[in-house]
């Protein structure tokens, strides 16, 4: 196969921008000093680090000191969501999430229900949307931390996070948002969004794997996940991941000046692809929502087909993709946010996530056009499920 | 082996060019196996003549591991009598596949159960008969 790879998984991780290396190599070279030193060795590190805070804070309208350095979304997400439950366990047992969340955030709901906390987890509407009169009606007096994603991971729906803030601020409940899906790819605005916290990950915006974020609004009093050392401000002890604050950084300033055009760029090849599937392939619906989704996010089911072997064909074509059911885990159940928003199982297994990114072109989504029928094609031949005559 | 994804090369090759793909004409026994619900159905059509499977067919909607073994254990039992092809296991289908990863194991499960529900199924036709 000699035909040029198509990467269309930008959801699990992003190539490293060159310009992201490059701004990284000199802190894996000559400037490896640690940021907590008091030497110039050390000076030197943490003006690079102060550097990157200072421009990821202004990106998303926060001050420099609400920025923790974590190692990712997962960390950041528990971080958040276990330091809150802490912090907050005498005034309040409760948390509320949706049911639509990443495992990072769900299963640390589920933590920490086993720990003696009690978890509401919102059912969303056949487009992924919470509502947020459910997030309302779901407050109690014990209620101390709502978390509910930004973007979502699977589907691309973008949840109303302004108006369950506006929910939360009447309540003093803190409210944490996981942006992991949409940092770096729709704007984000601390205040307008109304989060006390939210997570975020470089390696989804072109930036360096194991480096992410944890924006923790001032006065927002939060128990560490990791002690043993004073950095950022004894939230979070460990030797600072300098390359990898750079390397954010950067990618950072790159959406800052790529954001808007790619994000039009990108939503115009991802309607063209899940309008050309939905016209060349009969049996596909496509799930999430219509408009209010990531720009980048296709999601689509196609029936009497299962995902992983649309995956495996596509990937002999050198397409990446990725299946909406967990079929490739070792759990036969379909993915929680499809059963979520009512597909049915059965559908729910043939479903595939296309993402695109900033090195996605016209001619790869039309190439996927190209090849997408014949393989549904060929599994729908060898499928009991399929109706006679209903093989597009 | 090498490997593509999850699977080796065996099986890669049989979900590639699967044996024995679709419905035969003229069966004298059919089995399903697994559900839709799980995210695999396998069925399999067979021609018995004489106590030999003369022919033998399947569809499955499934994985890339469920149809590998789907084509395998056709290709396993075509041709041969029903007392042989009762004997083999769903450890046989696997290894002649050199291997399934662990969490695929189900799969040749499944297809043995595919199996033996179409012999049944001709021992009860030809009961009836």
């Amino acid at each position: 196969m000699n035909m040029k790879p198509i990467y269309l998984d930008h959801a699990a991780t992003t190539p490293t921008a060159p310009e992201v290396v490059q701004a990284m190599l000199p802190y894996l070279e000559g400037t490896y000093g640690n940021a907590s030193s008091l030497h110039s060795f050390g000076r030197e590190a943490k003006a690079a680090v102060e550097t990157a805070r200072g421009r990821i804070a202004s990106f998303m309208h926060a001050r420099p000191e609400e920025i923790v350095f974590t190692s990712g979304g997962t960390e950041s997400d528990n971080f958040i969501i276990k330091g809150i439950a802490l912090s907050r366990k005498d005034r309040g047992n409760h948390i509320i999430t949706s049911s639509i969340e990443h495992h990072a955030v769900l299963e640390t709901c589920d933590f920490l229900r086993k720990q003696g906390f009690s978890v509401s987890f919102l059912p969303v509407d056949s487009n992924g949307l919470v509502n947020p009169d459910d997030v309302k009606k779901a407050m109690t007096n014990k209620t101390i931390l709502i978390t509910v994603m930004h973007g979502n991971n699977e589907i691309g729906t973008i949840e109303p996070i302004a108006e369950i803030g506006s929910i939360a601020r009447e309540h003093g409940v803190a409210f944490h948002t996981d942006a992991v899906q949409t940092f770096g790819h729709v704007p984000i605005d601390v205040d307008e969004l109304k989060v006390d916290c939210l997570s975020a990950s470089a390696h989804k915006l072109h930036g360096p794997k194991g480096v992410g974020l944890a924006y923790i609004r001032a006065g927002t009093k939060i128990t560490p996940l990791l002690h043993g050392g004073d950095q950022e401000k004894r939230r979070r002890a460990s030797t600072l991941n300098v390359p990898g604050i750079v390397g954010f950084g950067r990618a950072v300033d790159l959406a800052g000046t790529e954001m808007h055009t790619e994000s039009s760029r990108q939503s115009a090849l991802r309607d063209r692809l899940m309008e050309g599937l939905l016209a060349e392939i009969n049996d596909t619906r496509i799930n999430g929502h219509p408009i209010r989704r990531l720009p980048n996010n296709a999601n689509l089911s196609f029936a009497f087909v299962e995902g992983e072997g649309l995956l495996l064909s596509l990937d002999m074509e050198g397409i990446a993709v990725s299946t909406g059911s967990a079929c490739t885990s070792s759990s036969l159940e379909p993915s929680h946010v499809l059963s979520a928003i009512g597909v049915p199982v059965e559908l729910a297994h043939g479903s595939l996530r296309f993402t695109l990114g900033r090195d996605t072109t016209r001619e790869d989504i039309e190439r996927v056009l190209r090849v997408m029928p014949g393989i549904v094609h060929r599994l729908r031949a060898m499928s009991p499920l399929a109706r006679k005559g209903a093989v597009s | 082996m090498r490997q593509t994804g999850p699977y080796n090369e065996k099986v890669m090759d049989h979900f590639r060019n699967p044996r024995n793909a679709g419905e035969l004409e003229n069966p004298n026994g059919i089995g399903t196996a697994g559900n839709p619900v799980c995210g695999d159905i396998m069925e399999i059509s067979i021609r018995i003549e004489d106590e030999v499977i003369k022919d033998v067919r399947f569809r499955t909607f499934g994985c890339g591991a469920a149809i590998a073994t789907s084509s395998m254990v056709t290709e396993l039992v075509k041709n041969k009598t029903i007392d042989e092809a009762l004997a083999v296991s769903n450890r046989a289908v696997a290894e002649a596949l050199g291997g399934l990863p662990p969490v695929k194991m189900h799969c040749s499960v499944l297809a043995e159960e595919a199996l033996r529900s179409a012999i049944d199924d001709f021992r009860r036709r030809q009961g009836n008969s």
